[in-house]
């Protein structure tokens, strides 16, 4: 701060006269030569580590032939845009199919949570379905689905495999996403059902107006995660000859057997992910923050 | 007339009996006042009135209604009662407002212009009429629990529950929120209360009643039970409570 002539204000904006002791200069001196040493250490060990990696793999007896096979740059750039065209298939499947997982997730949660005797059959279809979904691998359900409903040769059907695809991912991440917001539901303390009940709210007005918004907020990480998870996993559809991102590279290297677009591919990805991801990282360490904050009050 | 009326109730936790045999009475307008060490049932006994616990033997009877018919529309029952907990237990993501209007507004039928400009009116009257847009978790134990009983108080029950209301406070942040309940009582609030508060206990209860397992043990004005105590348990009990300073 350069305003060394006007006053100091403290936190509720009082006048104070307070100038730091000798003490207290020395000691910031002090931690600035810590916090140096510090750099330095971390600066040091980075390049030692990350340079003997980097000279391992250079150096390495097959690493003109991986460089010539998977990192073409002037390959790359050629299928770039082809590559690209198969990720826009990935993104649209991500969000409609992340809009029908919320609706069908939300609606396995609360079948699952409902203490409604009427609902008893549902909440026992609803248990099967999440453990049938959740236990079998996403691959196999997408083989199942693509290719054996069309096999049924039911009319008026469709056997799109973009729609049967994506009806396979639907299906298994609806199972993931019900557990995580029945993990949320459940974890809103019973004593905020009780203060909703004893105000005169009915289970739903508790459920609608206190326990889901409270849940929803704390799930929120879990289901960034979850959608992360999603858009890398759009790319299993390709197995079923839908043309993806990762269906287009496969064409591209399988006619010049050269690996390049795969490389491309997995780019293009991390583009998307890791802001996601980093925006998850950023989301849930706010909100241990806010829990962390709300336990020590 | 009697608002309440506890009639030989039971309540049993597994093999453990919680309340045994228990009647009580509370005439419109008064306040019965529950004290006994942790565990002698007063919460139960709250939260039995409040419907929170089924019991297992004898009835409760709510203005000359029986309550406690397996039959009877809990919610219904339950706009006829308020319940402070010790906790608190406001809902973290509403404002102060919204705690205060939510019963109201969607199961009292009332719209939301009256239901705030009565809430506002109430937060006001109890010195928190600036905090109406706070959130919870920026208010001291002290308010929150005094928008609780505000909270309460809103939808105009024909009996109140409060359950240590400031078991969980500073001794400092204790007195703002007895002297609400108070108030309450000046206004002619009809209430029953659990507290370790026996000089407050002697200044708003009509009736104390002493509990010791699950039974009221000894019963009367306050003048009787926490003044001049006739049974060793409850002088027992009183001595320990002016030993922690609470007397």
């Amino acid at each position: 701060m350069s305003t060394n002539d006007s006053p100091i204000h403290d936190s509720v904006g009082r006048a104070s006269s307070w100038v730091p002791s000798d003490r207290e200069v020395e000691r910031i001196a002090q931690r600035k030569v810590i916090a140096r040493k510090r750099i330095a250490v971390a600066t040091l060990s980075s390049v030692l580590v990350l340079g003997a990696l980097i000279i391992a793999i250079v150096t390495s007896p097959g690493f003109r032939v991986v460089q010539e096979t998977f990192f073409d740059v002037s390959y790359g750039r050629a299928v770039l845009h082809i590559v690209a065209r198969g990720l826009v298939t990935n993104i649209m499947l991500t969000i409609i199919a992340s809009i029908v997982i919320g609706i069908f997730a939300m609606t396995l949660a609360l079948l699952r949570t409902s203490r409604s005797a009427a609902l008893t059959p549902f909440r026992i279809l609803a248990t099967a379905y999440v453990d049938i979904f959740r236990g079998v691998p996403l691959l196999l359900v997408i083989l199942l689905i693509g290719f054996g409903v069309p096999a049924l040769r039911i009319h008026g059907l469709t056997s799109s495999v973009l729609v049967l695809g994506t009806v396979a991912v639907v299906m298994t991440y609806s199972a993931y996403v019900a557990e995580v917001l029945r993990s949320g539901i459940l974890s809103v303390h019973p004593s905020q059902r009780a203060a909703a009940r004893s105000l005169g709210l009915s289970q739903s007005q508790t459920l609608r107006f206190v326990v889901l918004p409270q849940a929803i907020k704390r799930v929120i990480p879990p289901l960034l995660n979850d959608l992360v998870a999603l858009l890398k996993d759009t790319g299993l559809v390709s197995i079923l000859g839908v043309i993806d991102a990762v269906r287009a590279a496969q064409i591209d290297a399988s006619r010049t057997f050269n690996y390049t677009p795969y490389v491309v591919a997995s780019l293009l990805f991390l583009c998307i992910t890791i802001p996601l991801t980093r925006y998850t990282d950023r989301t849930l360490l706010r909100s241990i923050a806010r829990q962390n904050a709300q336990g020590a009050a | 007339m009697n608002v309440l009326e506890v009639r030989n109730v039971r309540k049993c936790f597994g093999t453990d009996v919680v309340l045994e045999d228990l009647s009580l009475t509370v005439p419109e307008h008064t306040a019965t006042v529950l004290i006994g060490a942790s565990g002698s049932g007063k919460s139960t006994l709250l939260r039995c009135i409040n419907l929170l616990d089924d019991i297992d033997d004898g009835s409760i009877v709510l203005d000359g209604q029986e309550i406690t018919d397996p039959a009877i529309d809990v919610d219904v029952i339950r706009r006829r009662l308020g319940m402070v907990f010790q906790s608190f237990n406001l809902f973290p993501h509403m404002s102060v407002l919204d705690n205060i209007t939510l019963s109201p507004i969607w199961v009292h039928g009332v719209s939301k212009d009256e239901a705030q400009s009565q809430a506002m009116e109430l937060l006001k009257r109890f010195d928190l009429g600036d905090k109406a847009q706070q959130f919870p978790d920026r208010l001291s134990g002290g308010q929150q629990q005094r928008v609780a009983i505000i909270r309460s108080i809103a939808v105009r029950p024909r009996l109140l529950l409060l359950d240590e209301v400031t078991s969980a406070l500073d001794p400092v942040l204790v007195n703002e929120v007895l002297s609400i309940v108070r108030d309450l009582k000046q206004d002619g609030m009809t209430m029953v209360l659990a507290t370790h508060e026996m000089g407050f206990a002697t200044q708003v209860a009509d009736e104390v009643c002493f509990l010791e397992s699950g039974r009221i043990v000894e019963r009367g004005p306050a003048s009787q039970v926490i003044s001049n105590p006739q049974l060793p348990q409850t002088q027992e009990f009183l001595k320990r409570v002016h030993e922690a300073g609470r007397l």
